[in-house]
């Protein structure tokens, strides 16, 4: 609880940085970015606030299904649009793709070729980091 | 009509969290089933075939939605985790998802107005390759609507989730690092989810690239909000 407690400060942080000071972010976006620094300076604990951020993420798709379920209201535009709404999709999610792949694959140099930069104990690490977050990033 | 308590928030909570709850069952039976779809869906037809208010529904529904803001918040975690792992790659990373999500924006605003599409659609389209909350706050920003920059962002996800990897293989991005990095800042956490299954140091840099991209993308769209 103490961690979700500490999300919910960084987020509300967020907005009263958004509304007073009117900095254009997202509200969330900012209280991500004061958190992200607050964890690199130590000022908070990863182990304080792993369990409430793992739950929340793990758990995304249920607080976006009832956004999605409001989509109902749109069926008559997407209707309409059909041909922009999956060709936008498909030709700007393919773009998106190749342009990071290509400009990362350029930019990482010899330490990436060697099956993608991970030597023995590097992939060990990237494993249990990827293990903590198996079940995080379902979104 | 509904009797009284089909309006309180309680009747859109559990609703809800009862076909989130199902759709997981599901999907253990049935892999190929997206947990998200079988929710969303299961509730759009129970909402139709029963008559039910979407005003009714929503009581609850918007309850939950707010959960979005400390989950975001909450990306830092694997941001952190990932970049204590990849600081070594950092120029490559932060250029790679910095050209990712300018081509983004550009590319669905672009692509959408090619095809016909109205101001309403081209505004919600454009963020749609970040995470489903950041992409839901950006469309508001811009002028979009939410619910369609959801469902775009969900749809993108799933794609690049199905198709993204043979895709970026066959045109010679073949290693962890570069591929993952394209998945996650082009699909997210559906994409993300895919590549953790498959192999743990693409769905290390791809989960970094997921809040990283969230970052920068909602940085770019300021300037284009301010030059729209």
């Amino acid at each position: 609880m103490t961690g979700f407690a500490i999300l919910m400060a960084f987020l509300f942080a967020g907005h009263v940085i958004r509304e007073w000071w009117g900095v254009p972010l997202p509200a969330n976006v900012i209280g991500m970015i004061l958190f992200i620094a607050a964890l690199a300076l130590r000022l908070v604990k990863l182990e304080t606030v792993e369990k409430a951020a793992d739950f929340l993420l793990r758990h995304m798709m249920l607080f976006f299904a009832p956004v999605v379920v409001g989509v109902v209201a749109f069926f008559p535009l997407i209707g309409r649009e059909a041909a922009a709404f999956f060709g936008g999709l498909v030709v700007s999610a393919v773009a998106v793709m190749l342009v990071t792949g290509w400009t990362t694959r350029a930019l990482a140099g010899k330490s990436a070729a060697v099956s993608g930069g991970y030597p023995a104990k590097a992939a060990e690490e990237a494993k249990s980091a990827a293990d903590d977050d198996r079940s995080g990033t379902s979104v | 009509m509904l009797p009284d308590w089909g309006s309180h928030p309680v009747f859109g909570m559990a609703l809800t969290v009862i076909a989130y709850v199902a759709s997981l069952r599901l999907q253990r039976r049935f892999p190929w089933l997206h947990p998200l779809f079988v929710t969303s869906g299961g509730l759009i037809l129970m909402l139709v075939a029963l008559r039910i208010p979407y005003e009714a529904y929503a009581a609850g529904g918007k309850v939950l939605e707010f959960f979005l803001g400390p989950a975001t918040v909450a990306l830092g975690v694997p941001l952190y985790r990932q970049f204590r792992r990849l600081r070594r790659n950092l120029a490559a990373i932060l250029a790679g998802v910095t050209a990712g999500s300018a081509t983004g924006l550009a590319s669905a605003g672009l692509s959408a107005w090619l095809f016909g599409a109205s101001q309403e659609l081209i505004r919600s389209m454009m963020p749609k390759s970040v995470t489903t909350p950041i992409a839901l706050e950006l469309a508001r920003d811009l002028g979009g609507v939410p619910e369609l920059a959801a469902v775009l962002t969900v749809l993108t996800g799933l794609f690049g989730s199905m198709f993204g990897p043979a895709l970026l293989r066959r045109c010679g991005v073949r290693d962890d690092l570069p591929l993952g990095i394209a998945i996650g800042t082009a699909a997210h956490g559906i994409g993300t989810a895919r590549l953790i299954r498959e192999s743990e140091p693409q769905g290390a840099a791809s989960s970094l690239a997921m809040a990283l991209a969230g970052i920068v993308t909602s940085v770019l769209a300021v300037f284009v909000r301010n030059g729209m």
